[in-house]
């Protein structure tokens, strides 16, 4: 037995060295089994035993048999839905529901090619991807995790606002002091107070993207922006404007009561 | 303990050993590879990966317990499929018969539903590592593309099979969830510009999702197909590529 295991382990060495040599002296690799498959086990055994004693402990929600004529006040959609729901109070649904959604999955799908920084690949840093890390931070922490907990915890019926401490009292009453901004600037007509909304829209998107050029040149160079092209500074700048734009109706909607910027018969905005 | 040396001898060398097992049984590097390159599940990873990559502050192991989590909901929830009907008289009946006649059955419900949940959490939290680490960087711009799939096709799996409980949660989530589709630009019949296509309550996009104007019996039916059959076969078929993209990249990690 002895004498015919040793060969085999001399050939497996002589692999072993070979690999390394044809891939150089900086190469740290180790072989998947066991050292990863190991972790990979250990990691499966600790979850699956996490997930049996909660599944024992705690148990699946399930209320009154479905009733079509009886709507719970508040309806709320899955968890992880909520943050779009929370959004229902700035935007109308066209936008909230569909739009934002769709430019939530299209934007993060175009980030790796809109990031075009060669540093922080594969590694843990902040100093050399500061501004796309604080991009993901404030789209992903602050707007898409704060607003779930905002519409999970502290939004009760009739979708008003109710701190823990508050009992969700169906019958409490909110008055309803939402203005829009062209009536609050004095517009009273209906089509000058459309156009002054569309301007608005408009230049909300203009001047921010000019203004994010000339802050992307202050702030890494001429050069940076002839090598990140056109096309992805357009679309980066159009995305993060997108999403500054959920901060800001928030902010005049809860600081100001204030509902659209533009209202026309079409759509509100 | 000669003899114990002897029988391991005898079934690591028979022929039905080495039929299954094509290599050796000692602890060989060469063994050592053998045992991932001729494993059809374990040929999912390279047989040699960068040493960071199997460190759990690296990695956070999130993209693994996404997988695991699926792989919980897909056997938990065959189980479920042997006694649950998708029909509106029976599918709440059959909730309660799980819960209080079937061996396991509230255990399994109970996991199904921890697991879907932890499986959202779960793929975020990988996604924000991979951001965190910059992983979706050259060469592996594309994964991070199928990645963002997979997101939408776990949120869908989860949504899907929120309404089959048909329960009052059930129903009212799914409703007000897909709300939005009644508000999509020309093709629901509140959103804008709906008079172009002439779309109303029982033939928009909405009603397109539920088969009707609103939450019934069609579209408990339908949500069961897409949440049994459909999305996870298409997440299945994007999980392939997803990992088989891992396995052809390599692991993330900083440059040599």
């Amino acid at each position: 037995m002895a004498t015919t295991t040793k060969p085999a382990e001399a050939e497996g060495k002589r692999v072993e060295v070979s690999i390394k040599k044809a891939l150089g002296p900086g190469d740290d690799k180790v072989h998947t089994w066991p050292h990863l498959v190991r972790a990979e086990f250990l990691c499966t055994v600790i979850v699956l035993l996490g997930m049996i004693l909660w599944s024992l402990a705690v148990d699946a929600p399930l209320e009154e048999p479905a009733n079509p004529s009886r709507t719970p006040n508040p309806s709320k959609a899955p968890w992880y839905f909520l943050g779009l729901q929370e959004i229902l109070v700035f935007f109308d649904p066209w936008h909230a529901g569909v739009t934002l959604p769709s430019l939530i999955i299209v934007g993060l799908m175009v980030i790796p090619y809109i990031d075009i920084n060669p540093k922080g690949n594969g590694y843990y840093c902040f100093e050399d991807r500061k501004w796309e890390l604080l991009t993901f931070f404030f789209g992903f922490h602050i707007l898409w995790i704060s607003l779930i907990v905002i519409g999970t915890l502290l939004r009760g019926p009739g979708w008003n606002w109710f701190w823990p401490w508050e009992k969700w009292d169906p019958h409490r009453v909110e008055a309803l002091t939402n203005i829009d901004l062209p009536y609050l600037l004095g517009f009273r007509d209906y089509f000058w107070s459309a156009v002054f909304g569309g301007a608005l829209v408009v230049g909300f998107f203009v001047v921010g993207t000019i203004a994010m050029y000339a802050w992307v040149i202050w702030l890494k160079g001429q050069e940076f922006m002839e090598r990140w092209g056109m096309t992805r500074f357009i679309l980066t700048s159009f995305l993060f404007l997108n999403m500054l734009a959920v901060l800001i109706k928030m902010l005049l909607r809860h600081l100001w009561s204030i509902m659209y910027v533009m209202r026309t018969p079409w759509i509100n905005i | 303990m000669n003899w114990w040396e002897d029988l391991k001898q005898q079934i690591t060398e028979s022929p039905v050993w080495k039929s299954i097992f094509r290599h050796g049984y000692d602890d060989t590097p060469r063994n050592r590879v053998l045992m991932v390159s001729g494993n059809v599940w374990l040929h999912l990873h390279p047989s040699k990966v960068r040493r960071h990559a199997t460190r759990m502050r690296f990695t956070w192991c999130m993209g693994g317990i996404t997988f695991l989590m699926f792989l919980i909901t897909v056997v938990t929830g065959i189980y479920l499929m042997f006694y649950y009907r998708p029909v509106t008289q029976y599918a709440y009946a059959d909730m309660k018969y799980l819960e209080f006649d079937m061996p396991f059955g509230v255990v399994m419900r109970n996991m199904h539903r921890w697991a879907a949940h932890g499986m959202v959490i779960a793929v975020w939290l990988h996604m924000f590592r991979v951001f965190l680490t910059g992983s979706y960087k050259p060469p592996r711009e594309f994964n991070w593309v199928v990645g963002v799939i997979l997101l939408v096709l776990t949120l869908l799996l989860s949504f899907t099979g929120y309404l089959l409980p048909w329960d009052q949660l059930a129903i009212w989530a799914v409703t007000v969830g897909s709300n939005m589709g009644r508000a999509t630009p020309v093709l629901g019949h509140d959103g804008p510009f709906k008079e172009l296509l002439g779309v109303n309550p029982i033939y928009d996009a909405r009603a397109f999702l539920f088969g009707g104007g609103e939450v019934g019996p069609a579209t408990l039916m339908r949500f069961y197909i897409l949440h049994c059959i459909f999305i996870p076969l298409v997440t299945s078929l994007f999980l392939a590529v997803h990992f088989w993209r891992i396995r052809r990249d390599g692991f993330s990690g900083p440059a040599l």
